[in-house]
Order: structure tokens, then sequence, then C-alpha cells
């Protein structure tokens, strides 16, 4: 059997499958459908400084072959993560990732600072690239300025791995990721939700209370996919890509692209059990193929 | 527990133009399922219709290990789940959702319109177990929309309004004439149906002072707590999951103007 143990920083996956933050919750909803323990990892539901209620309903629109989202990151805060999530699901035998967000730098930073703390998280995913908060958010990484700025000063309070999760709703995304790695990003994560619409031309009325909301799912694949290519040859950090992950050969495709791990999103609504189908099926890639180490087939293209 | 299991098409039922029951059987035994309690269905060979859609659990057989389902046609997923051939495999998630509480002693009261009717066969079922007398009130446009009436009334008196007339009394559900006394004697009103009416018999039994809830309906992508998509407002202004909260809700708890 091939050898799927990646690393991504000082963070070591048992096999490149994670679930993307905010379609996996805090992996405790899923234990009925899967053993979270056989996953690389799980980057958990977005966090930030305080509880925060989220937009409201209706913050949901089915798209063709994907969804338009606005939840605009409902959680009880890092407190209460730390507190009371944290201490069960460490429990599940595979590495935990925090999501962190922010409306100001002050708040990515305290936030980082509380994770720093906590010795069974080894790595925190940045997010800059939110669409559904009115405040910070995407604002943060669609600017190169702030960009750099907030990777810059949550690298001097984290010193685990920083991996920063980039917005594709950008011109120019490799020059972004050059830009956080130069400000001490040990990884990127690519891509966050594009920012999209939906109407109901009967009542003549925005979808989603929030009117604009986040496209994921298939849809978005082939952009994420053309995305994740230019940014693995821009950067010398590793890509943790994303965007319509289906099945297996959606994840080796990635890869392939430059991944050298994969997260899976809106296909955990359709199928709770996906991430682990995934594995078997790269697995089974492998052999097929004569990969003896997962890792020749990061960038692999011919 | 919640799982994921693949039924096959048993058989359809059609009430009328755009309502069915469809039968799905399994080869595996059922888990137990509460009244209110939802399913998330993959509409088979449509990859037009992405997520999953929920519906009620209308009516389960242990034995023979079938689920009925209510469907009211209203877009392409229930359309197509209308037109599946026997023996076709269905994937489902289930049971999901909260359940009703049911009061020590009756009468109680039950109101439902269009898809709202589902949840209520399996009410009516448990509460005729416990000896909770029922009364059904159904609400329809046109009389065609009151199939469900021979069914229910093995579980209570049925009584129905339409908006046009052309059964049980003209008017809305709320405008109807059980509800009429000043002293009703129900102990609980259930109510599920379009939001509008669900407010309506919300505002009515806080009138009346008589505990009132609500199975709501709303959008969800995942069904079983993942997503957040799918919340509604507390009275303490908290957003709470339908799907793992409710979908049944007290509607005093609900940040509901009414
Ligand atoms: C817990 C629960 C139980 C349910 N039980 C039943 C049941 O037993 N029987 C039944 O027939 N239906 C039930 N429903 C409603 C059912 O899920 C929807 O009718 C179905 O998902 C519509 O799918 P569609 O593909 O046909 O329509 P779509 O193409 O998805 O939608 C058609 C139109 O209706 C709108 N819409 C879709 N769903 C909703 C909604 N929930 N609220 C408001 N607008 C909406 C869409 O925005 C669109 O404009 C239940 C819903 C929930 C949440
Ligand atoms: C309902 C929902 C909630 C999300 N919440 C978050 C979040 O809290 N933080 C974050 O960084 N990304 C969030 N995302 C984005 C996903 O992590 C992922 O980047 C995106 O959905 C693309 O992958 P996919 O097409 O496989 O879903 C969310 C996506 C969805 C659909
Ligand atoms: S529908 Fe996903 S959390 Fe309720």
């Amino acid at each position: 059997m091939a050898d799927l143990n990646v690393t991504i920083g000082d963070l070591k996956l048992k096999n490149p499958v994670t679930t993307a933050s905010g379609t996996f919750a805090y992996g405790e909803e899923f234990k009925e459908f899967m053993d979270p323990g056989k996953l690389g990892g799980i980057f958990v539901k977005g966090l930030t400084l305080h509880n925060r209620e989220g937009n409201p309903y209706p913050r949901m629109a089915e798209t063709a072959s994907g969804m338009l989202n606005s939840v605009g990151l409902q959680n009880k805060g890092v407190d209460h993560f730390i507190e009371e999530i944290f201490p069960r699901i460490k429990q599940f035998n595979t590495q935990i990732i925090a999501n962190v967000n922010g409306s100001t730098i002050e708040d990515y930073i305290r936030v980082a600072e509380k994770l720093n703390g906590l010795g069974e998280m080894h790595a925190i995913e940045l997010n800059i690239s939110c669409p559904n908060v009115k405040e910070g958010g995407m604002a943060f990484g669609i600017n190169p300025r702030s960009a750099r700025e907030a990777t810059e000063a949550v690298r001097k309070v984290y010193n685990k791995t920083l991996i920063v999760k980039l917005s594709p709703n950008v011109t120019d995304i490799a020059g972004m990721a050059r830009i956080v790695e130069d400000a001490g990003a040990d990884a990127v994560s690519l891509v966050n939700t594009f920012l999209g619409m939906a109407i109901d031309a009967e009542i003549r009325h925005p979808i989603l209370s929030t009117v604009t909301g986040g496209l994921s799912g298939p849809c978005i694949k082939p952009l994420a996919l053309r995305m994740v290519y230019d940014v693995y040859k821009a950067v010398s950090i590793p890509v943790i890509g994303m965007g319509g992950i289906m099945n297996a050969i959606d994840a080796i495709e990635f890869m392939l692209a430059g991944a050298t791990a994969i997260q899976i999103g809106t296909a955990n609504f359709t199928d709770p059990s996906v991430s682990l189908k995934v594995i078997d099926g790269i697995t089974d890639y492998c052999k097929r193929h004569g990969v003896e180490n997962i890792v020749e087939l990061v960038g692999g293209l011919e | 527990m919640k799982r994921i299991q693949d039924f096959k098409v048993a058989g359809y039922t059609w009430l009328n133009r755009d309502s069915y029951l469809i039968e799905l059987e399994s080869e595996q035994d059922l888990p137990g399922i509460a009244p209110g309690n939802f399913a998330e269905i993959k509409v088979p060979g449509n990859p037009g219709v992405f997520l999953r859609r929920p519906f009620s659990i209308f009516d389960v057989d242990y034995d023979y290990r079938v689920l009925s389902i209510f469907i009211k046609i209203i877009g392409e997923g229930t359309r197509a789940l209308g037109s599946l051939n026997q023996g076709q495999p269905v994937s489902l998630i289930y049971p999901l959702g909260n359940t009703f509480s049911i009061p020590e002693k009756g009468p109680v009261l039950i109101i439902a319109g269009g898809s709202g009717m589902a949840p209520f066969l399996l009410l009516g079922k448990k509460l005729k177990e416990r000896s909770v007398n029922a009364t059904y009130l159904l609400g329809g446009r046109t009389s065609e929309d009151l199939h469900m009436i021979e069914t229910f009334s093995d579980y209570g008196q049925v009584f129905a309004s339409t908006e046009d007339g052309s059964a049980g009394t003209q008017g809305v559900v709320t405008d109807h004439e059980v509800l009429k006394d000043k002293t009703l004697p129900f102990r609980m009103i259930y109510t599920c149906g379009p939001d509008p009416m669900m407010k309506a018999v919300a505002r009515l039994a806080r009138q009346r002072n008589i505990p009132c809830e609500a199975s709501l309906e709303h959008m969800m992508a995942c069904g079983f707590g993942a997503c957040l998509c799918c919340v509604t407002e507390t009275a303490e202004g908290k957003n709470v999951c339908v799907c793992t909260e409710g979908p049944v809700f007290n509607v005093k708890n609900l940040a509901w103007q009414i």
C-alpha cells in the first residue's frame, strides 16, 4: 500500500484528506456516519473572538451543481471552543486545525494567541477570505496590504504551523499567495467560496438575506483547480487545495495541480461519509498507477 | 441513531395532481422513528438536484421495513421523486430532528396545511396510543387539497377549511368555527404548513393561552447540524438549527412577530 503521509509545515497528516471549515462542524456531527479518526485532519468551523449569531435566515440557496451560503461565521467564540469543544474532539485520532477569523487585525491576534497555547493543536488556518461578514473577513484577503499585515501580525504570536486561506475573489491569486508566503505563512489553502448571488424571479427578490453569498460545490472545481495550479507554481510553501471535490479522482486532480493535501467541503452535506471514500479511492488510484508515496503526485502533471 | 441507508422504491399513491405518497422499503431493520422526525433524501439520477431534500416521515411499518413519505410537488426535486422506477435505489439520512411533546391529558388540536400534513399521521398514532383525544383541522386551497381527511379520521375528528369553499368551511383555517369559542378546551395546538398559516395559528394560541408547537420547514443543506444554514431565531435572539434543535419548536421560544 502506498505511503499516504504528508507534511504541511510541521503539521503531519496521516493522509492528504481533510475536511473544510464550516462544512464538517466540529466533527462530532459525523460520528454516526464515519470514523473521523481516519481523516488526515479536520478544519473546524470558523472561530471568532466572541460569540457570533451569524446572518439571518435564509442563509443558503441551491445553484446548478453547488450552493450559495451566507452563514456569517456563527460560532460561540474561541474560549468556548477551547474549554468545551476541543477537549472532546481532540480525542479523535486526527489533526484538529482551527479556522481563525476577525473583524480587525487585533481580533485575529487575540484568537491566534489563545490557540497558540493549545498543546494538542499543531496548526491554524487564518481565514482572510470569508465573504459573508460585513467587517473584516474577505476584506483582508482581497487587499494585498491587509493580507500581508494580518499574516505578519498573526505570525508574530503564533509559533506553530500557520496556514493562510486565500480568497478566489481576486484577479491575481498567485500574487496574493506570494505576499502571504513572504509575510510568514507556512502554507496556503485555497479556495474559499466565490462571491455570488441567487434571485427568486417569481417574487423578484434575492434568496439570501444578505443578498450575496459564497458559492461552493462542484460548479467551482475548474476555477479552483486553475487557481491551485497557479499558486503552486508561484510559491515554495505547501498548498492545500479545495473547491468542489466530490470524489477521489477530483482529489487526485488537485494534487496533480500542486496540492499537498486537500479539503472536502460541500460534498460532506450530500454524503457525510464521502471523505473516507476519497481516502479509499486515493489508495486504489495509487495501486493502479504504481505510486508508492503519495507525494509523488503533488504537482505531478506530465 | 441517525444513519445513511439505501431504500428501494416500493410504490406510489397519488393523492391529487401535485401530491403523492412514496413507499420506500429497506432490507435492513428500521430504527425507531418519532413523530416529527424527518429524512434527507437524495434525488437519484438527477444531477440537477444537487442537495438532499428534507421530508417528514409520514408513516412507518417496522415489520415490512417500509417508510412512507408524503410529498407535495413544488420544484424539480419533489417532481423527480414522483417518477422513479419500482425498485430504484434511494439514499436516506434519517431519522433526523426532534419530536412533539405530548401532554398528560387531551384534548389537543392539530392544524395543518399543504405539505404540513406530513408529520401528523405518526403524531395521531402516538396520541391515540397515549389516549390523548385529538381534533384535526386541515386547510387547503380547494377540496383537492383535503386528501388526508379519511386517513386522519382514524385518529380524531377532522374539520376542514378551503379558500374557495369547495369543501369544509370557506376561508382560512384560523377562521374556522372550531376556533370560535373563547374558551377552547385544547391543552396543546400542533401546527405545520406555510409560514403565514403557522404564525396565524401561533397568534391564536397565544391569545387563548394554549401551548403551541410548530414544525418548521426551513431550507436545509445537510439536515444534521453540519452547515448552520437552516437556522431560526429564538426569543432570546440566538440562531438555532432547525434540523437539530427542531424542526418542532414551542412557538413561545421563537422570535416570531405575532
Ligand atoms: C423538516 C422538514 C420537513 C419537511 N417535510 C416535508 C414533507 O413531508 N412533505 C413535503 O412535501 N415537503 C416537506 N418539506 C419541504 C420540502 O423539503 C421542500 O418542498 C423540498 O425541499 C423542495 O424541493 P424541490 O427541489 O422540489 O424544490 P426547489 O426547486 O428546491 O424549490 C422550489 C422553490 O421553493 C423554494 N423553497 C424550497 N424549499 C423551501 C422551503 N423549505 N421554504 C421556503 N421556500 C422553499 C425555493 O427557493 C424555490 O424557489 C419539509 C421541509 C423540512 C425542512
Ligand atoms: C455552509 C458553509 C460554511 C462555510 N464556513 C466556512 C468557515 O467558517 N470558514 C472558512 O474558512 N470557510 C468556510 N466555508 C468555505 C469552505 O471551507 C470551502 O472553502 C468552500 O466551500 C469550497 O470548497 P467546497 O466546494 O468543497 O465546498 C464554508 C462553506 C460552506 C458551504
Ligand atoms: S441543515 Fe445543515 S445545519 Fe441544519
